[in-house]
């Protein structure tokens, strides 16, 4: 999903007179990998969401085809795979849900990020590079072992639970895990530091004076941040909400360890389809109407950024 | 003029014995000054003087170490910027890069709780005082920096404070705009009646905008007096040396009379006679100080017995309306001489390697303890 993003920004920021050669030819370099590794492979996506399954190797039939009894070539679309998905409850089912899933982690990313990050944008500028290393240090261990960990931290006799029994401020464990709560924390946990990465980068360029001139003119320091702080920090709120709440959508690892069995995300019903069911068609179309709703918010992003742009000039 | 002269006098602002210690560094070192009603006082002084870290105490971004700080009979010096009936005009203007001309210049009242349409009739008197009307739904950075500037000024007077605050209010403006909008600073604060504390580097911005100047040096105050005190008695080299330029000869008092003084100064070849007495220990090292423009320079003898020397041009600095003479004297050290250049023709000018008098009236010289 993130080569998505990219590949629009990237449209919409060139789309200018480009007159320079030296200039295209650095823009050129992104629009060959994206083309390459984004726009190849979504193409055969699409085209093979309008195909039908069958079971051959590869598991879909041709969209062109040389008839030689009539000696034509013959084009077969098939919207059956998109229709098969409004008709059968569990893809929209999935899709709300994933959709649901991502809009709380991403809130709570946002509640959680925000305080952080603006706590690093006005510490001691000597410190800020060393708790900015603090957020990025786990990247450094493998992500799937990270979730893993939480597995040990929620299940019924784990680290939460006996922690908690002990002090004896609950009587029975907890049911902690494959709950959407431990999705909750997984998501947040993991996604964190892509909100508090451009909310701070954000926050770190604010002009101070302003703050200053509001108290000046009368405003209390929690008057100030709501009418000045959080105003100017729009941009930065709507990248790192995008950042987590985009990928959070189509997440499957995180569900598949922490999450409920009998409730899917989108991401794992693609899989399944996949792999399981070797329904590449299906999954296809998965794919793809995924992307098309997620263009909106892409949208929403794209607007902020070049409101700030011009802003800026 | 004269109506800022006029309602002088009565104390508005009370400067006690000001410190402020950054780490083991005195930005600001035991400052007292008083400022009056209604008049402009222009803290003037180089960079790291202390004049802004002076500013920001008095709208109360910063606390002092030490000392107190009284508006118009109150102890301010522990009260919050927000609570204080002070409002200053940032030197980077701090505008609102979000909001429109007219949200800007609302904001304070609205933290006031004031009725919208109160807020509304305001801004519009501000925008109309300021010339803004037609910008009213612009924003920030739509405008021009002497449109921001005027911003800024309409910002901070809405709310009718007794006292502005205004930090090197014309450094961002290109020089003809700065002549033209020191006059109007000066008109405005004369209508609304405002006491306006203005900090500046630029000793000609202190003289055209401030009813006083006090001079800063290392944070503490050096001189306060009117523009011409400063520039013609000035207490110390510094000072001198500061407003304006000078010539400042080394000297020993030989004559000292209470109506005139006699000093020998190697370095000008003579002695300068000053018809005015001096307080100063006899065997104390003075400087005799003397404006460019307050010396003449002939090319005959001039008609007085004492107080000229010769000296031959080295330099000549072409200003238009003045020309600055780089002089060398017998001793070898250079006069610095201005003279207006009221005649037309080049050719009558003096110039470069001619033999000059330079003489000056016992009155001018300034003399000053080393």
């Amino acid at each position: 999903m993130g080569g998505v993003c990219l590949f629009i920004l990237a449209v919409v920021q060139s789309s200018g007179p480009l007159t320079v050669n030296g200039r295209r030819i650095v823009i050129a370099w992104p629009f060959i990998w994206l083309l390459l590794f984004f726009i190849i492979p979504f193409l055969i996506v699409f085209k093979i969401s309008f195909s039908e399954a069958r079971l051959a190797i590869p598991p879909v039939a041709p969209l062109f085809e040389w008839v030689s009894s009539t000696k034509n070539f013959v084009l077969t679309l098939s919207f059956n795979n998109y229709l098969f998905l409004f008709s059968d409850a569990l893809y929209i089912n999935t899709f709300f849900y994933s959709i649901k899933v991502a809009a709380v982690s991403t809130f709570w990313c946002l509640l959680l990020g925000y305080p952080m990050a603006y706590a690093i944008s006005r510490a001691d500028p000597v410190r800020r590079n060393l708790y900015l290393m603090l957020i990025i240090l786990p990247f450094w261990t493998s992500f799937l072992l990270r979730v893993y960990a939480w597995v040990g931290l929620l299940k019924t006799d784990g680290l939460i639970n006996n922690f908690l029994l002990n002090l004896r401020l609950i009587d029975e464990p907890l049911t902690l895990l494959y709950t959407d709560f431990a999705v909750y924390v997984g998501i947040v946990y993991s996604y964190l530091p892509f909100m508090i990465l451009p909310l701070y980068s954000n926050l770190e360029k604010h002009d101070l004076s302003l703050l200053e001139a509001a108290d000046d003119l009368g405003a209390h320091p929690i008057t100030a941040f709501f009418k000045i702080t959080l105003p100017l920090s729009i941009s930065g709120i709507v990248a790192g909400s995008l950042l987590v709440f985009i990928p959070a959508v189509g997440e499957f690892v995180i569900p598949s360890l922490l999450g409920r069995s009998d409730q899917l995300m989108i991401g794992t019903v693609l899989t399944n389809e996949f792999f399981s069911n070797r329904d590449w068609p299906v999954a296809s179309a998965v794919a793809i109407a995924l992307l098309l709703f997620l263009l909106a918010p892409i949208k929403i992003f794209q607007y902020y950024q070049d409101r700030e742009t011009e802003a800026a000039l | 003029m004269s109506s800022r002269q006029s309602n002088l006098k009565t104390e508005y602002v009370r400067i006690e014995g000001v410190s402020k210690q950054f780490g083991s560094f005195s930005a600001v070192d035991n400052v007292s000054l008083s400022i009056y009603k209604g008049e402009i006082f222009c803290l003037l002084g180089g960079s790291g003087c202390g004049k802004t870290t002076l500013l920001r105490i008095l709208a109360g971004f910063e606390t002092p170490s030490v000392g107190r700080i009284l508006i118009d009979g109150q102890d301010m010096t522990d009260t919050p910027p927000f609570k204080r009936p002070v409002n200053m005009m940032f030197q980077s203007y701090a505008l609102f890069p979000h909001m429109s001309v007219e949200k800007n210049i609302a904001f304070g009242l609205e933290q006031e709780g004031i009725a919208r349409n109160e807020v509304q009739r305001r801004v519009a008197e501000m925008l109309d005082i300021v010339k803004l009307s037609e910008f009213t739904r612009r924003k920030p950075h739509q405008l021009s920096g002497g449109q921001r500037q005027r911003v800024a000024l309409a910002r901070s007077l809405v709310k009718k404070p007794k006292l502005l605050l205004l930090d090197e209010p014309l450094a961002a403006l290109d020089r003809k705009l700065r002549e033209h909008t020191q006059f109007e600073l000066i008109n405005l604060q004369e209508q609304l009646g405002v006491t306006f504390i203005v900090v500046t580097h630029d000793q000609e911005e202190a003289m055209t905008l401030g009813s006083r100047i006090g001079v800063m040096n290392k944070g503490r105050i050096v001189q306060v007096g009117t523009p011409t005190e400063i520039y013609e008695y000035p207490n110390s080299c510094f000072v001198a040396d500061f407003i304006g330029s000078v010539n400042m000869f080394k000297g020993k008092l030989i004559e000292d009379e209470p109506g005139y003084v006699r000093i020998a100064c190697p370095e000008l070849d003579v002695n300068v006679f000053v018809s005015h007495g001096i307080s100063s220990a006899p065997d104390v090292g003075l400087n005799v100080a003397i404006r460019p423009e307050k010396i003449d320079m002939t090319r005959t003898a001039p008609m007085q017995k004492e107080n000229f020397t010769q000296g031959i041009v080295k330099e000549i600095a072409y200003m238009g309306d003045i020309s600055m003479y780089l002089v060398q004297i017998p001793s070898g050290k250079m006069v610095r001489v201005t003279i207006p250049n009221i005649e037309r023709q080049v050719d009558e000018r003096i110039s470069w390697e001619e033999s000059v008098y330079l003489s000056w009236q016992s009155s001018s010289p300034v003399v000053l303890s080393q």
